[in-house]
């Protein structure tokens, strides 16, 4: 079961490495947040009511529901329907991204020792490779922030590999710490929208000595 | 309990600026707060060391950092009220802008006496959150663009913390532990897997470079420095290189227990001397006051860094020179409010007698340019004389030799153009007629805060002797 959640979410992965229209992202984005509840679901044996309660918060909630509705208003107010433009051509983008996630599973498959074999490390390096991957390689703003949000869940899927018993108190702290912040980078996002009416991140170059 | 009440106090006066909005409550509550903060500051000082609900601290190293930013915080809001009468930003600007800050400065305060490390990764996030509304104040596009870039890689950085946490985590569990407290994680240390701590060291410290203005993550706090008001520039440049700081710190601290320490600190050698050589190379070709200020921060905090690498008495001088470099650079960043009221122009080139135009301004500006350049009046200098003595002795004469020309190249071109700024001429030059006089007691604090560098510097009073020694105890 887990192997096919991961699969799936991987899968996702490829999709966002070749996609082209903006809304892509957003289901993209809205699907992460459903199959990362699954994963909780499946991974944590004993679930008391309030841990599932945030759970269901943070991915239900606020990865599925939250903030692909968010970005779906931004890039309607800015009227951003154009497709996200990538530096290099779909056909290079997938197959780098082909390429790194083999060497990544192969290496992984090596390795001897605990956590390399676990599929949840794997595949959340490889979402934060991904992230990194988006934001590098398109120019829009608001790719970039779509970038954060895939390597926020990548770093989602790395604390349950580690399964860290950090506190509830603590977890919370965290989970309203990265919602704001995505808030917060929407809002300026917007921001730019207005002032910028391409929203390319080249536009950014008057601060520089 | 204390803590309590302080957080409970700072957020109720902080919704209190944001809903009544006006300039009378804007000044009381701010006011309120500094009492607040100076209260628990000295409370915390009195209970040191005693865990406070279960994930604050007040150790050492965070009271020295808590007072600084008390000092600073003090003097940045004093000169936030002079930076409002001369400029006429809306009500609703104003009242954010005071919201923003005491956001920041409470964050920071958490951040500081923070003893689990995903604790201090929260609040240090929330100081992105708030910074980034100082740095937009000005709504033009420049800030704009300065705020995106800042909230952005501040965010990513951050979240490079986190996955370092993570990693730490990983290893805490594989050596069968529990709990990611400092104090557990200094105890610990020496029995977690070393590829983790390797990793789990990089991106702390990568993450962490944003905010302490370090190689390779500096330019967004350069622009945001360049972007903000002064006031809040100031604690851009103390404050929060200081959290920055910390955060390394306590992450080297666990480095210091373990087989990992000297890889660390070579890590750290590198990334601080690169960012010297980037401030040397950038100030050479400054063009604006405060972009000059952020650059040399930047070498100021890679001389901390490599004093932290070499260890001996540079840890004694890096903790010195982050107390003074705060106290000096937020005093120069006040005076550069100044500066740009009365030459209305915040570029090096449009600028030129200063001496006549604002003698005292000018006083503390050349007081300003020998204490920040560490020459021998200065503090700074029995700091900065530390480190370098720490190099010698940890046989890296040869990264010293480089590190005292780069220095060098900075004393040159920051007293180029600070001169320029005294006694030069300029074509075109456009006073300010309405600002020309700037009384005695605006710029009376920035000579306290300089004073006290070379006070501190040269003295440094018993409770803070002891309190530095303190805070080195796990590094020996």
């Amino acid at each position: 079961m887990i192997n096919v959640l991961m699969l799936v979410f991987i899968m996702t992965l490829f999709v966002c490495s070749t996609a082209g229209r903006l809304r892509t992202f957003i289901k993209v984005i809205a699907l992460q947040g459903v199959l990362l509840f699954g994963f909780f679901l499946v991974q944590l044996n004993e679930i008391n009511t309030a841990n599932l309660i945030l759970l269901l918060l943070e991915t239900i909630i606020i990865k599925a529901i939250a903030i692909p509705y968010f970005l779906e208003y931004l890039i309607k107010k800015n009227k951003l329907t154009r497709e996200a433009e990538p530096y290099i051509s779909n056909f290079s983008s997938i197959f780098i991204f082909t390429c790194a996630n083999l060497v990544l599973f192969f290496l992984a498959n090596t390795i001897k020792g605990g956590i390399f074999q676990n599929i949840f490390f794997v595949g959340s390096i490889s979402t934060i490779f991904t992230g990194f991957y988006l934001i590098i390689l398109r120019h829009k703003i608001i790719t970039n922030v779509i970038g954060f949000i895939i390597i926020e869940n990548g770093v989602v899927v790395l604390s349950l590999t580690v399964g860290n018993e950090m506190p509830m108190l603590v977890n919370l702290g965290i989970l309203l710490d990265i919602f704001v912040t995505v808030l917060v980078l929407g809002i300026f996002a917007n921001k730019l929208g207005d002032v910028f009416k391409e929203g390319e991140v080249d536009q950014l170059i008057k601060l520089r000595d | 309990m204390a803590l309590i009440i302080y957080l409970t106090a700072s957020v109720i006066f902080i919704l209190g600026i944001i809903i009544f909005r006006k300039k009378v409550t804007d000044y009381a509550f701010t006011i309120l707060f500094l009492s607040a903060q100076w209260g628990f500051a000295i409370y915390e000082y009195y209970n040191q060391n005693i865990v406070q609900l279960d994930y604050f601290t007040p150790d050492a190293i965070g009271l020295i950092f808590l007072f600084v930013l008390n000092i600073v915080g003090t003097t940045s809001i004093f000169y936030s009220f002079i930076y409002f009468q001369h400029n006429n930003d809306a009500q609703r600007a104003r009242s954010i802008y005071f919201a923003a800050l005491l956001t920041l400065i409470t964050s920071l305060s958490a951040a500081y006496l923070a003893n689990h490390i995903a604790i201090l990764w929260i609040f240090v996030e929330l100081t992105t959150l708030s910074s980034s509304i100082l740095i937009y104040h000005n709504r033009t596009e420049k800030s704009l663009e300065a705020t995106w870039k800042y909230l952005f890689i501040s965010s990513l950085s951050v979240a490079l913390i986190f996955i370092g946490i993570q990693f730490l985590g990983l290893a805490v569990q594989q050596a069968k532990l529990s709990g990611m407290f400092f104090p557990d994680l200094y105890k610990n240390a020496a029995r977690l897997d070393e590829f983790w701590l390797k990793a789990a060291f990089l991106l702390v410290f990568t993450g962490f470079t944003v905010k302490a203005g370090l190689a390779p993550m500096y330019t967004v706090g350069i622009d945001a420095k360049d972007k903000a008001p002064t006031p809040a520039a100031a604690i851009f440049s103390s404050a929060i290189m200081n959290v920055g700081f910390l955060g390394i710190f306590r992450m080297f601290e666990i480095m210091s227990k373990t087989t990992v320490y000297h890889w660390a600190s070579i890590v750290v050698i590198i990334s601080a001397a690169i960012s010297v050589l980037i401030s040397a190379s950038y100030m050479v070709r400054v063009k604006r006051f405060k972009r000059m200020l952020a650059y040399s921060s930047i070498e100021h905090m890679g001389i901390i860094m490599l004093g932290m690498a070499m260890g001996g008495i540079g840890y004694y001088g890096a903790i010195l020179q982050t107390i003074l470099h705060s106290l000096a650079k937020s005093s120069l960043f006040y005076q550069c409010g100044s500066i740009f009221r009365v030459m209305n122009s915040k570029f090096i080139k449009d600028s030129g007698n200063y001496f006549e135009l604002n003698t005292f301004g000018s006083v503390i500006v050349i007081l300003g340019f020998f204490i920040i350049t560490a020459m021998p009046p200065s503090g700074l200098f029995v700091s900065e004389f530390m480190i370098f003595r720490s190099m010698f002795e940890a046989n890296y004469l040869w990264l010293m030799i480089i590190m005292l020309v780069l220095l060098s190249f900075i004393i040159w071109s920051m007293g180029e153009n600070l001169f320029k700024l005294l006694f030069g001429k300029s074509e075109n030059l456009q006073i300010n007629a309405d600002s020309k006089r700037i009384s005695f007691f605006e710029t009376l604090p920035q000579l306290l805060l300089l004073a006290g560098s070379v006070y501190l510097g040269f003295y440094p009073p018993p409770f803070l002797h002891n309190l530095i020694k303190q805070a080195l105890v796990n590094l020996q």
